[in-house]
């Protein structure tokens, strides 16, 4: 390596360097890139026709929504919206009661390898199945309703929020938990003084936004039998009653839209 | 009181931390440990508390041999260690009682400390300690309200209600103003008087060492260097340590001994 001198770099411009090193591999990428956006593009078959039938299907269903129909289903909408709500919660709080303790495993730096690898494989796990291959088995084990809905659920929440919590954990701030340690505490003690209240306010949250995923999830679980709203919206469609369906929809969006709002205010508290 | 013997760190990576630390700290002795970043201060405290565990050697405190404890007698020991960080390290989200209180946790079983149900007799002495470093007013405060100096007076407080015999401290004033620095130090070796305890101070500022303590023991890449009295600290002990420099602004005269001027302090 040649020693850098001042007469050598005046006068020679800088120019931030590159992201990837290699020019042959930075262009072979970009022109990589092109080859397949043209290819792909070239693949997209579209029945025009078929389209153009569809529109005025589709349009129809975009006009219920200015004429939803609340009423002549609104024994069905509500059970249905009861029954999701109901799946929702039991859920989300059975879910992050075992979240925690798979969260806490999860975390290289608090948990001893055996313990790590086995709550890193139930994260994984939860994560790689699908909610709607879930509910399909459980579907197929417990048969159609909530029941089957509400397992689903609480499973895919110990992958979401079991990983997250772990995650927080591991970035947490070394020394107070050292600190806590050096008094003398137990295990117990640690966790409660020293990585509790740092993990607090993002557990909370992260709960929020998992009531609100299950609350949406479980409309599409009613899809495949799994009980709750959705099996309200799949019986609207079937019978091509896009007003009702519409109805669904909206009460969907606007309970959602609430609980984004409530988790915001939750959230801004415990910081 | 405190003896170490032969200990040594070697880490992971290869590291060699500390190299053969034979030290014996009698009762009631503050010592302040210097030397350069790296060269195992914080390694030597944390090794004598076991936060990291010497490869070799021994720490021995009141007879007990601290390195070959199990973990339940570990803790109990850690009991009679206080420590006070850099950093301050208050659990930032609990309030000021809580993080004093916090040192009473090797005393209290999990459903007490969980629930904050204190004795009577450990609340009230925190409530003493806290008037004492000058905070009874912020006992309800979270500990991120605080300003640095605040903060570092609540980890004393936390480090003295675990009832220590002796005082691990890293860096205490690294993140205060030079006046906050003074006033740390001071409590630190007040506290020490007052109690009869021992201290380990690690400390980056060498006249604001030879303020306040009676021993200074020098570390340079993990082995002692210097062992002495504060008026023996040279500029030839100085480079030694830690290389060639003009150390002359460093050093506190002798004869300024006793007066308090504040600009050696920076």
């Amino acid at each position: 390596m040649t020693a850098v001198t001042l007469e050598g770099r005046l006068g020679t411009g800088w120019k931030k360097p590159p992201l990837i090193t290699n020019p042959t591999l930075r262009w072979g990428l970009f022109v990589g890139a092109a080859i397949y956006i043209v290819l792909a593009v070239a693949s997209i078959d579209v029945n025009w026709s078929r389209v153009a039938e569809g529109l005025s299907r589709g349009w129809a269903f975009v006009t219920a929504f200015f004429n939803p129909d609340f009423v002549s289903r609104g024994g069905d909408i509500w059970d249905g919206i009861l029954e999701s709500i109901i799946i929702t919660i039991t859920s989300t709080v059975v879910g992050i009661l075992i979240s925690i303790p798979i969260g806490l495993g999860a975390a290289r730096n608090i948990a001893p390898l055996p313990v790590y690898l086995v709550c890193r494989g139930i994260v994984a796990l939860s994560r790689a199945l699908n909610e709607i291959i879930v509910a399909i088995l459980l579907v197929a084990i417990f048969g159609f309703g909530p029941l089957a809905g509400f397992l689903t659920l609480s499973f895919a929440t110990i992958g979401f929020l079991a990983k997250l919590l772990a995650e927080d954990i591991e970035e947490m701030d070394k020394v107070q938990a050292e600190a806590i340690r050096a008094t003398g505490s137990t295990w117990m003690q640690w966790i409660n003084y020293g990585v509790q209240p740092q993990v607090m306010p993002r557990l909370i949250g992260l709960s929020m936004y998992r009531l609100d995923i299950n609350f949406r999830e479980s409309a599409v679980l009613g899809l495949v039998g799994a009980g709750g709203i959705g099996a309200t919206l799949n019986t609207a469609f079937d019978r091509y009653e896009f007003d009702t369906a519409a109805a669904i929809l909206l009460i969907i969006i606007v309970t959602v839209m609430v609980l984004e709002y409530l988790s915001g205010i939750i959230r801004a508290k415990v910081q | 009181m405190l003896e170490l013997k032969n200990l040594t760190k070697t880490y992971r990576t290869g590291d060699k931390a500390l190299q053969n630390v034979t030290l014996t700290i009698p009762k009631g002795q503050v010592m302040a440990l210097i030397g350069p970043s790296g060269a195992g201060k914080s390694t030597l405290i944390r090794c004598i508390n076991r936060l990291v565990e010497p490869t070799e050697g021994s720490v021995i405190l009141d007879g007990t041999n601290v390195t070959t404890l199990g973990s339940g007698a570990l803790r109990k020991m850690r009991r009679k260690m206080g420590m006070i960080f850099q950093q301050y390290a208050l659990v930032e989200r609990l309030t000021v009682m809580e993080n004093v209180l916090s040192g009473r946790l090797g005393y209290v079983g999990f459903w007490r400390s969980y629930f904050r149900k204190y004795p009577q007799a450990d609340v009230d002495e925190a409530f003493r300690l806290l008037d004492r470093v000058g905070l009874l007013a912020m006992a309800d405060k979270r500990a991120d309200e605080l300003s640095g100096g605040q903060r570092q007076r609540v980890g004393i407080a936390r480090a003295l209600i675990q009832d220590p015999r002796l005082l691990l401290v890293d860096e205490p004033t690294a993140s205060l103003d030079p006046k906050t620095s003074r006033q740390i130090m001071r409590l630190i070796c007040e506290l020490c008087a007052e109690r009869n305890l021992a201290a380990v101070i690690n400390i980056h500022d060498v006249a604001l060492a030879q303020m306040f303590v009676e021993r200074i023991v020098g570390l340079k890449a993990g082995e002692l260097a210097f062992d002495g009295k504060p008026t023996e600290m040279t500029e030839d002990v100085l480079t030694n340590i830690y290389g060639e420099e003009d150390w002359q602004a460093t050093i506190r005269d002798v004869d300024d001994e006793g007066s308090d001027v504040e600009d050696n302090a920076a």
